[in-house]
This record gives structure tokens, C-alpha cells and sequence, in this order.
């Protein structure tokens, strides 16, 4: 369903993602993991056609994200690391303004709206506005909004950040629910080991852009020599913490490019 | 259709459930409204110029339009702040129809904005001259509109946050309007300014009200029409171009 093959990302001399290959079979849970900044999030923006690729190919379902644009846009699901929720409109309101923008008819999609907020336990907050939402519920919806095209994958970047585990474990035994009912493939990052470990039947591991391990839960624990999954992740990526540099340094390229509206 | 039709319909959904700013929009022009109309009548008068509220009561209604249009432009910065314009530029959807949805949205508000504030100055003692010729300025409120909100997204493409919002009105919107003629008649004046004003697209869309609310106009009624038609249509293209240049 992905096929990633020697993609290469640089920025100016800065190589984000660097030769990285793999491929993700239909049906999937596929669990990316890596420490911030490791290249997970440029990675997905490549696979989502929000990023051209420096040099390699990727495949959704068979088409070339750069080439075959709306196609493979029609094809996946994505749940952003921030909110992209409009808290002006309700929850039905958002549900419909992806539905039209994903071309479902609106038969189905009425249907398939009332179906998933349901299973997502929204139906009965439906006609209250986004803003209002706790940021559990804002999650769920989001979640809810990528399925409603029916897509045949999946992307969430880090959907669980901030959750409480009550909120966490809801929204896995969901997604897991439509992975197993719809087999839609799923391809998630998250800096939750438990998570990871639980919920991905394989999982890779990304580190300074290069691909450090993947196989499955067990395997890269057995590869590490180490009893969980968080122990391997250490002894496979470092224990240096590498976060904030990478902060500052966006927020100058942001300011150094506000007035050309260019790249970050 | 169906994209720029329901993106059309969320900027109107936000602007009817935004109250509290739709009131705080209406202060700007109600102030010089009331306080310059009233105000500045008497001197305006003896200087032999007619009755000053007739006068600005059009620059008025121009100018929230104008406000209204170039700021649905800068909501953009918004939607980026708060991931709003993910959603839609991943979609399967071609950025010229996000854009011109927008762009509809945002000019159908700043004519609802401008329509609000007719109504103001009609119970203020506002009378149009020929009854007749309000469709015309009607007209010249949707190309006022058009042309900002396009100008907006122009704009509000090419910044990446809110840190250059002040500069745009106090370098751009603020000189638009106080160079307009909104305020005061655009005969008679220095040379420069003559010239400066001359480049204000605004100024010859509210020449074009003034022709048909008022029967007087500075330029020719026909230029008017030209000026902010093909003015307009100019700015759709660069707000389309530089939208679809945006990375997220």
C-alpha cells in the first residue's frame, strides 16, 4: 500500500530524511517512531504530497504522490499533529465541509457522518461548536473526519499528544476497530513505546533521517536485546535530548521567510 | 463548484457567529460617521462645499468594506495559526477553487459589512440623490469588495503570521482609505498628493458611488468602472498565483 524507495529530503544543506526505504503492506498498522526531529513528520508530508521528495520514489496504492496529486489525496486520511479543525463551525459542519471537499456523495455522506460520530461517540454533541470541544473529543473528531472518505490509508502524526490515557486508549481501540472492519492502513507516529507496542503490527524506527530498525514489536526488541520497547528505542536512537535547537532554528527560518511566503 | 460553494458558505457561517466582531467592525466606520460627519459639517459648509455627511457617508461604506474584504484575506494567517488551511490544502481539491471560494466568502461578508453600514446612514439622514442609481453603487461596492479580498489573500499568502498584520495596516489599509477621497475631496489638492491618490484604487471606486449616490464624481464614471474591473480582475490572478504557491 506505501512503497518508499531511497527517499532522500534535504533543506539547504540540512538532510532531513536521508535514503530511507520501506514498504507498508494493505491492511497494515505501521508504527514510525523516532526522537523529535528524526524526520518522521517531513517523511509524512512527503508520503501526503504536501513535500517533493529531494530524490527517491514514493508509491500510495501504486500512484506517485507528486505526479498523481488529487488522486492519492482522495486515497488517504491524515490527522495532523496540531488541530486543523475550523472551532467557528460545529462538529457536523466540519464532518460536511470534508465530505464536499472529498467529492462523497451526499447520501453517503450523511450516512457515513452519523455512523462515525457515533462510533466515535460525538453524535450527541454533533451541533456544538468545535471550540467547545475538550481536546480528547477535538481528537476523536479529527480522527472521525479522516475516515469519512473511506480512504484506504491513514496517516497520524502523533494524534495522541496531550491525551489523557482514558481518551488514549478510546481513540486506539477505534482506530484498531476501523483498521480491522474497513482494512484501511494505518500509519502512525507516536511517542508512546506502550502505544507503539500495542496497537503497530510492525514499526520503524528513524533517527538523524536514516531508518534504524523495522520489523515487528518483537523483533526490534529481540534485535536491541532488551525487554521493552522504550529500552530498545534508547539503545537504538541515543539518549541525548535534541529538541530545542531544532525549535529555534524554525522559528528563525519562519521570520527569515515572512515576507517571501516561501518554504519553511 | 461544490468546494467553492461550501467554503463560500463557511466564511458567511463564521462572519453571522462572530457577533462580538461584527459589532466591534462596526465601530471604525460608525465613529467617523458620526463624529466627522457631524463634526467637520459646519467648516465644510462654509467653505462652500455642500452638506459634509452626504459627502462622507459613501467613503464611509466604502471603507468598511474595504476593511472587511482585506482582513477575510488576512484570515488565512488564522487558518494557518490554527491548522484550518491544512485540511484543505490537502485535499482533493484544486487550490484555485480553495481560493476563489475564499475570496467569494470573504467579499459576500464585506458587502453584508457595507450594507450594515448603508442602512446606519440612511437613519443617520443619509439620502441618496437618485434612487435610481443605487444598483450602480452597489456595483462599485461588489468591485470595492472583490478586489480587496483578493488583495487580502494576495497578502495574507505571502506572510507567515500574525507578526506582519500591523504592518499591513498601518503601511497599507490605513493609506488606502486616508488616500481615497473618503474623507475629503480630491480637487484642489497639492501635486503630490494629487498624484498619490491618482494610484489608489479605492479612490475611484468610491468616485463611483459618489457618481451614482450623489450625481457629482471627481474622474469619469466610465474610468471608474475600467479602473476597478481591470484592477480587480489583476489582483485575483496574483492572489490565485500566490496562493497556490503556499507550503504548509
Amino acid at each position: 500500500m506505501i512503497r518508499v524507495q531511497n527517499l532522500v529530503k534535504t533543506f539547504g544543506s540540512f538532510t532531513a530524511v536521508n535514503d530511507i526505504s520501506f514498504e507498508v503492506p494493505e491492511g497494515e498498522i505501521f508504527a514510525f517512531l523516532g526522537p523529535n526531529g528524526a524526520g518522521k513528520t517531513t517523511t509524512i508530508r512527503m508520503l501526503t504530497t504536501l513535500l517533493r521528495p529531494t530524490s527517491g520514489s514514493v508509491e500510495i496504492d501504486g500512484l506517485d504522490p507528486q505526479f498523481k496529486q488529487n488522486e492519492v489525496r482522495q486515497r488517504f486520511g491524515i490527522v495532523f499533529q496540531d488541530p486543523s479543525l475550523d472551532g467557528d463551525l460545529t462538529a457536523w459542519e466540519n464532518m460536511e465541509l470534508h465530505g464536499v471537499l472529498y467529492h462523497v456523495p451526499h447520501k453517503a455522506r450523511r450516512q457515513r457522518t452519523e455512523d462515525l460520530l457515533r462510533l466515535f461517540e460525538l453524535w450527541d454533541r454533533r451541533g456544538d461548536q468545535v471550540k467547545k470541544f475538550s481536546g480528547g473529543m477535538k481528537r476523536r473528531l479529527e480522527i472521525a473526519r479522516g475516515f469519512l472518505h473511506t480512504p484506504r490509508i491513514l496517516f497520524l502524526d502523533e494524534p495522541t499528544l496531550g491525551l489523557d490515557p482514558q481518551s488514549r486508549n478510546q481513540l486506539w481501540s477505534h482506530v484498531k476497530k476501523l483498521n480491522e472492519t474497513e482494512r484501511v492502513t494505518v500509519f502512525l507516529t507516536t511517542h508512546y513505546m506502550d502505544e507503539a507496542d500495542r496497537v503497530a503490527h510492525r514499526i520503524g524506527i528513524i533517527d538523524h533521517g536514516k531508518l534504524a530498525a523495522q520489523g515487528t514489536p518483537a523483533e526490534i526488541k529481540q534485535q536491541a536485546g532488551v525487554a521493552t520497547l522504550e529500552d530498545a528505542f534508547l539503545a537504538l536512537t541515543g539518549s541525548t535530548i535534541r529538541e530545542e535547537g531544532a525549535d529555534n532554528t524554525d522559528r528563525m527560518r519562519q521570520f527569515a521567510k515572512m515576507w517571501s511566503g516561501g518554504k519553511r | 463548484m461544490n468546494a467553492i460553494y461550501i467554503l463560500w458558505l463557511r466564511e458567511l457561517k463564521r462572519y453571522v457567529r462572530s457577533r462580538a466582531q461584527i459589532i466591534a467592525s462596526l465601530g471604525n466606520p460608525l465613529l467617523y460617521l458620526l463624529v466627522l460627519g457631524f463634526g467637520l459639517g459646519p467648516v465644510f459648509k462654509r467653505a462652500g462645499n455642500g452638506n459634509y455627511f452626504q459627502f462622507v457617508a459613501p467613503g464611509v461604506i466604502a471603507m468598511a468594506v474595504l476593511f472587511s474584504s482585506i482582513f477575510s484575506g488576512l484570515g488565512l494567517l488564522w487558518d494557518r495559526q490554527f491548522g484550518f488551511l491544512k485540511e484543505t490544502l490537502v485535499a482533493p481539491v484544486s487550490r484555485l477553487q480553495i481560493m476563489i471560494g475564499r475570496t467569494m466568502g470573504g467579499a459576500t461578508v464585506a458587502l453584508l459589512q457595507g450594507l450594515l453600514i448603508c442602512v446606519v446612514c440612511v437613519i443617520a439622514g443619509f439620502r441618496p440623490a437618485h434612487l435610481a442609481a443605487i444598483p450602480i453603487a452597489f456595483v462599485f461596492m461588489v468591485l470595492i469588495a472583490l478586489l480587496f479580498a483578493a488583495l487580502g489573500v494576495a497578502i495574507g499568502s505571502s506572510l507567515q503570521d500574525m507578526q506582519g498584520f500591523q504592518l499591513i495596516m498601518n503601511f497599507l489599509v490605513m493609506p488606502i482609505y486616508f488616500l481615497s477621497g473618503a474623507l475629503f475631496p480630491l480637487t484642489g489638492l497639492p501635486k503630490v498628493l494629487d498624484y498619490i491618490t491618482r494610484v489608489d484604487p479605492l479612490a475611484y471606486g468610491i468616485d463611483g458611488m459618489r457618481h451614482a449616490l450623489l450625481g457629482s464624481s471627481t474622474f469619469d464614471p466610465m474610468l471608474d468602472f475600467a479602473v476597478m474591473t481591470v484592477l480587480g480582475a489583476v489582483l485575483m490572478v496574483v492572489g490565485a498565483y500566490r496562493f497556490s504557491k503556499i507550503e504548509i
